[in-house]
């Protein structure tokens, strides 16, 4: 019996009248995951376009493949080094190896702790990445499924992407409990209280990231969450750059392209800009992503940045640094490429998307220059903008229209 | 002059009377449903907090404070206690004027605003100003500024309210939450997206 024949089967059971009605969205979900939709448009207005909303989630899911890539890389990487730091990486103690399930598991697969070897580096970050997916795409995914079934919408793609970026945003070293936490804060509250997606007003995986930030900053912020490796202590570049300039990233063996491909602290997938750019670039070419909106959130980081270099500041050495470190550093390109460019929570108007993303633009550097609470800003930045999204968007319209008004007295 | 300017940012941002304080919620929450409504209620709020909060400075400074009334040559009368019940009085009475005004010149204004106009009389966001005055014993230049700024604050986070619930329109929200469940929540991650301020030191 092929798979076709087999959803026709059991479809009668899930539809009006069927003992499983209340199940139709577990049923959509799967079907509508192996084959297109069958539904189709009735009423105008028809979109000739092949680029559903589907597709546009599995697009953006797709643009995030070398930021995967590059967490895997770069997690193991940071952990084999801060091993081999440590003395650790070639200890054959058994003790010390069933201390943790990912050295047991790497030991007993003969993968070496070795930061030289690509593979070996991607296959330890991968032993942190994926758990920490997996619980995401699970708490997450029970609580899509459970608002479908009872509020009798379709399960969407969009949570695809929130559990990806989701889990490239948050430290290595994130207790398990926390990530389901923040997800369910996030798809909830951030998400299906406002009706799903597209509904929304921020960025749900935004909210779930800040949610943790400020309910366990203690696990979220600081030097040791970076690299999950215990006793290793590594600051992020920001946080270098906080206290003694961006000079002092030389003495800690940071160059700008070691930040510009990501080999340093950091969220899992936020590291890299190349990946990040990569992606974007993909995502403009398709024309999912708005380049209004890059371009306004590049010209606000640019501008500001450039006018505190500037000003200067005796005391505070984050006033020095150039943009094309802001640029590399932190979230920025994470951010400025897969949170910036989300149609839903950012500004509509296309004059309301350069204001939109000049302003975070703006925000991001005040934040990490001038809140001394925050050395990263972007994650705030963009949930800041959002917040002031629909306004922009108001007084764009009525600008259109005072406009238009004055051409036809 | 510079102590001035960082208050101005201060009260506007980081110390956001209705988004860090919590002040005001029952107008916030009410008359944010349209953003030119609440725009012109930031407004009115502005412009009864830039006029209160300097006048109850100068009846603190002139009438209440101890020793004060020497220029009457009361020496050693303290009439602190008074504070409270002076400045209400002060704020009735510019919201009264206030009021007329409106009435008089914008008409449209003064339907939208409707019953929260003279609410503002008791609008914790207003009295809060004034409290702060006293208590972080601003000058008669400071509790000018803080008055304006704190009340562009205010204005600022509802007018932001008003075009998030404007946009939230078109979401479907759960029955039991519509109506002012939602706009709680609303309320509170709105505050989250403003934690980007806290911990600025101007």
């Amino acid at each position: 019996m092929g798979l076709r024949s087999f959803f026709d089967k059991i479809e009668p059971n899930f539809l009006k009248g069927g003992k499983l009605e209340k199940y139709y969205a577990l049923y959509e979900m799967v079907e509508s995951f192996v084959y297109t939709q069958k539904t189709v448009t009735t009423v105008a207005p028809h979109a000739r376009d092949y680029v559903d909303l589907k597709r546009v989630m599995s697009y953006v899911v797709l643009a995030t493949v070398p930021c995967i890539l590059m967490a895997f890389y770069n997690t193991g990487l940071q952990s084999n080094m801060a091993l081999q730091g440590l003395g650790l990486s070639d200890k054959t103690d058994w003790v010390f190896f069933s201390s943790d399930w990912r050295l047991f598991l790497l030991t007993m697969l003969g993968i070496p702790l070795d930061s030289t070897n690509v593979l070996a580096n991607m296959a330890h970050g991968m032993l942190y990445f994926l758990p920490i997916y997996a619980v995401t795409l699970i708490v997450g995914g029970t609580w899509e499924v459970i608002f479908a079934v009872v509020r009798g919408h379709e399960v969407n793609e969009g949570f695809l992407v929130t559990s990806m970026l989701y889990t490239l945003i948050l430290p290595a070293s994130s207790p398990l409990w926390q990530v389901a936490l923040g997800i369910s804060f996030g798809v909830v509250l951030g998400k299906e209280v406002f009706g799903g997606t597209g509904k929304n007003f921020l960025n749900p995986a935004l909210v779930g990231r800040a949610f943790l930030y400020f309910a366990y900053p203690a696990s979220m912020s600081g030097d040791t969450i970076w690299t999950p490796v215990d006793g290793f202590s590594g600051a992020t570049a920001l946080g270098i750059t906080a206290l003694d300039g961006h000079e002092a990233l030389a003495a800690a063996d940071i160059t700008w392209m070691d930040a510009f491909i990501g080999t340093i602290q950091g969220s899992l997938g936020e590291t890299s800009a190349i990946a990040a750019f990569i992606g974007g670039a993909f995502l403009i070419y398709t024309r999912i992503a708005n380049w209004r909106l890059i371009v306004g959130c590049l010209i606000g980081m640019i501008g500001f940045s450039t006018l505190l270099n500037w000003i200067g500041s005796d005391t505070n050495p984050m006033f020095a640094m150039p943009w094309h470190w802001h640029l590399v550093l932190g979230g920025y390109a994470f951010g400025l490429v897969f949170m910036v460019t989300e149609p839903v929570s950012g500004a509509m108007t296309n004059t309301g998307r350069f204001y939109y993303g000049a302003l975070i633009g703006f925000m991001v550097v005040m934040i990490r220059v001038v809140n001394p609470a925050f050395p990263e800003g972007m994650m705030l930045a963009i949930l800041f903008g959002n917040i002031f999204a629909p306004l922009i968007d108001y007084f764009v319209v009525k600008a259109n229209i005072k406009r238009r008004a004055a051409r036809h007295v | 002059m510079e102590g001035l300017v960082s208050l101005f940012v201060k009260a506007i941002f980081i110390e956001n009377l209705a988004l860090s304080f919590f002040l005001g919620m029952c107008t916030f929450l009410a008359v944010s449903k349209k953003i030119e409504t609440a725009l012109g209620l930031g407004i009115s709020v502005t412009v009864v907090q830039a006029i209160t909060v300097p006048a109850n400075n100068l009846i603190l400074t002139y009438l209440l404070n101890d020793g004060a009334l020497a220029w009457a040559g009361l020496e050693g009368v303290d009439l602190r206690f008074l504070g409270l019940i002076s400045y209400i009085g002060v704020i009735a009475a510019i919201v009264q004027i206030l009021e007329m005004i409106l009435d008089r010149f914008f008409p449209a204004l003064y339907n939208a605003l409707g019953i929260f106009l003279p609410l503002i009389t008791v609008n914790c966001a207003i009295l809060g100003g004034s409290l702060f005055m006293v208590e972080r014993n601003y000058d008669f230049a400071e509790s000018t500024v803080y008055g304006i700024s704190s009340g562009i604050g205010w204005a600022l986070a509802i007018t932001c309210m008003a075009g998030v619930r404007e946009k939230l329109k078109y979401s479907d929200v759960p029955g039991g939450l519509r109506g002012l469940g939602i706009t709680f929540i609303t309320a509170g991650l709105m505050a989250m997206g403003f934690m980007a301020f806290s911990g600025v030191k101007l």
